[in-house]
């Protein structure tokens, strides 16, 4: 019996060490400056929509948010588009280097973006590119792909090979089948790992800060912008807060069950 | 690479000819190559230079070792990586313990309502965008209105100057940061518990009724994959660590939180010596290469 009240509170306690900040902000967004200046904080107060109306209003805030889902998802679609043919030539063909390809695209997870942000940022100012969707969408890239090729790959190998081998026999090539039977069988891998390329394009801020100014900022650097100054718009910068976060939750909700494959490019299973 | 040879033993009819593979890996591997390793060798070729964008009329003159030994010398450059070397000796210890203590809780039969609302949760860390985990930051370690200080008065303690003392600040990354992450090594541990087989996990608990036995002689073994990759996994995060940081604390105060990307970044994009910041990056994923060997070394060794 005592155990198991201590398993109730154990686990009671990760929910509220899990969820407190994120309800915090999500309360703090619905507060009034004088009530979020309050101290010692309130935590009971009269909520108000005011932020949420101030910051649909501002047209720098719904821009970014615009900017956010354009650079996201483009940049999935296309890392789809050039992952899935790699992903299948890696789950059924043996090649010479197939061994070195899966280092650089561990790499690729691997690497901090700063290491990317400075020659890209230099080769995107000749080109003319800073501050286009063009050059976010092509830096997500590097890392959009390996997540595709990885989990997808993995998808293609479950699907059995005798299915291929029938269609063979029908006289089918190799691109047939790949559209044909993986593509359709593999959807549900596909599904996942184009809501990780979603999530990981929607967060980033290293290269979105670097590579953008005025016109294409995505919504983490327009939030990150408000924190300068003194008399700081804390409901503001919480309602854009809570407006960037919730739509990636609900995607990572879905893929739950996936999260770790997503994380670890599937070392553990 | 000899693995994969091995495994291709010439069979009769492969139905698809030798260039086959290329073709539907060329559009992948192209499009990195022009995105990820151009823009590397253009690096390289930078870190060779004199590079400085405000002064343009000086040229991009190549300097040949200069910058490197520049930044070898630099003990900003050393002092930054042995304060991410400090930061990550300090959240990996209490991520572990922490997440292997969420895997056990999560693990344990029982409470199942609890238990799934429990693991769903662990989701919403790993999700949120890593900025405005940064801008709760701000929010809960405020001097005057945090949250933080609030709880720290319900347990006695005076307030705390998070954001502008060196200790506080660095002591609120870390917390930020275990709030993160906890549950991503909770979520692989708890991986590893699933994996011990039922009959010998239950046979287990007929002979013994010490958890820390069954952990010891039955789990562990099952958990050390997931903690090597846990090991590696957040050392390599720990190098890429720069939204959350940069938003709480810029770096600061002084270099109290100056972790090596936000470092990089302030040579590259505050002082524009692009040429020193790029030889500081090559340096970067020299420690990035190497940590990724290791880890296709300890993991992946039966995958392929």
């Amino acid at each position: 019996m005592r155990g198991k009240i201590l398993h109730a509170i154990g686990l009671a306690a990760i929910v509220v060490f899990t969820l407190f900040p994120f309800v915090w902000m999500v309360m703090a967004s619905f507060k009034t400056q004088s009530d979020i200046l309050a101290s010692p904080p309130v935590w009971f107060f009269t909520p108000t929509l005011q932020n949420y109306v101030d910051i649909f209003a501002d047209t720098k805030v719904s821009g970014a948010i615009v900017n956010s889902l354009i650079v996201a998802t483009l940049s999935t679609l296309l890392s789809v588009v050039l992952g899935t043919p790699a992903a299948f030539a890696l789950a059924r063909y043996d090649f010479r280097g197939k061994s070195d390809l899966w280092f650089w695209f561990i790499s690729n997870r691997m690497t901090s973006p700063i290491v990317l942000a400075l020659p890209v940022y230099l080769l995107a100012m000749y080109a003319n590119l800073l501050d286009t969707h063009l050059v976010l969408i092509l830096i997500y890239l590097t890392f959009n792909i390996p997540i595709v090729v990885w989990i997808v790959t993995d998808q293609f190998k479950s699907i059995p090979p005798d299915l291929e081998q029938a269609a063979r026999l029908d006289g089918a090539d190799q691109f047939t089948i790949f559209r044909k039977i993986y593509l359709p069988l593999g959807a549900p891998g596909i599904a996942v790992s184009a809501i990780f390329s979603f999530i990981f394009s929607w967060n980033e801020l290293l290269y979105a800060l670097v590579l953008t100014r005025r016109n294409v900022q995505t919504a983490p650097v327009v939030a990150t912008s408000f924190m300068s100054g003194y008399e700081l718009p804390w409901g503001k910068i919480m309602a854009t807060g809570t407006v960037i976060v919730l739509p990636v939750t609900i995607f990572a909700l879905i893929v739950s069950r996936h999260m770790v494959r997503g994380l670890t490019m599937g070392a553990t299973k | 690479m000899s693995e994969a040879m091995r495994a291709a033993p010439t069979k009769p009819n492969r139905g698809y000819g030798r260039w086959t593979p290329l073709w539907f890996l060329a559009p992948a591997v192209l499009t990195l190559f022009l995105i990820g390793i151009y823009p590397t060798i253009f690096a390289l070729v930078t870190s060779f230079r004199r590079y400085n964008i405000t002064r343009p009329r000086e040229g991009f003159p190549f300097v040949g070792f200069e910058n490197y030994v520049a930044v070898l010398t630099d003990s900003t450059f050393w002092s930054s990586l042995l304060l991410t070397a400090k930061f990550y000796v300090t959240v990996l210890p209490i991520q572990v313990v922490l997440g292997l203590i969420v895997a056990l809780l999560l693990h344990k039969p029982g409470m199942g309502l609890l238990k799934s609302l429990a693991r769903v949760t662990l989701v919403v860390p790993l999700a949120t965008t890593y900025a405005v985990v940064g801008l709760i930051g701000r929010l809960i370690f405020n001097r005057d209105f945090g949250v933080a200080n609030q709880f720290l008065s319900f347990a006695g303690f005076g307030p705390v100057d998070w954001l502008s003392t060196p200790g506080g600040a660095f002591a609120a990354i870390v917390i930020m940061d275990v709030w993160q992450w906890t549950p991503f090594c909770a979520l692989i541990f708890l991986a590893g518990l699933s994996m011990v087989p039922g009959e010998i996990e239950e046979a287990a608990r007929l002979e013994t009724s010490s958890k820390l036995a069954l952990l010891r002689h039955v789990q562990l073994p099952y958990l050390l994959p997931g903690l090597t990759a846990v090991m590696i996994l957040r050392s390599a995060d720990v190098l890429k660590l720069f939204d959350m940081v940069f938003v709480m604390t810029r770096g600061g105060p002084g270099s109290a939180t100056d972790l090596i990307s936000i470092y990089i970044q302030r040579v590259g994009f505050r002082i524009f010596d692009l040429g020193t910041a790029s030889a500081q990056a090559i340096l970067l994923l020299i420690i990035t290469i190497v940590i990724s060997r290791l880890y296709i070394r300890l993991l992946y060794r039966e995958v392929q």
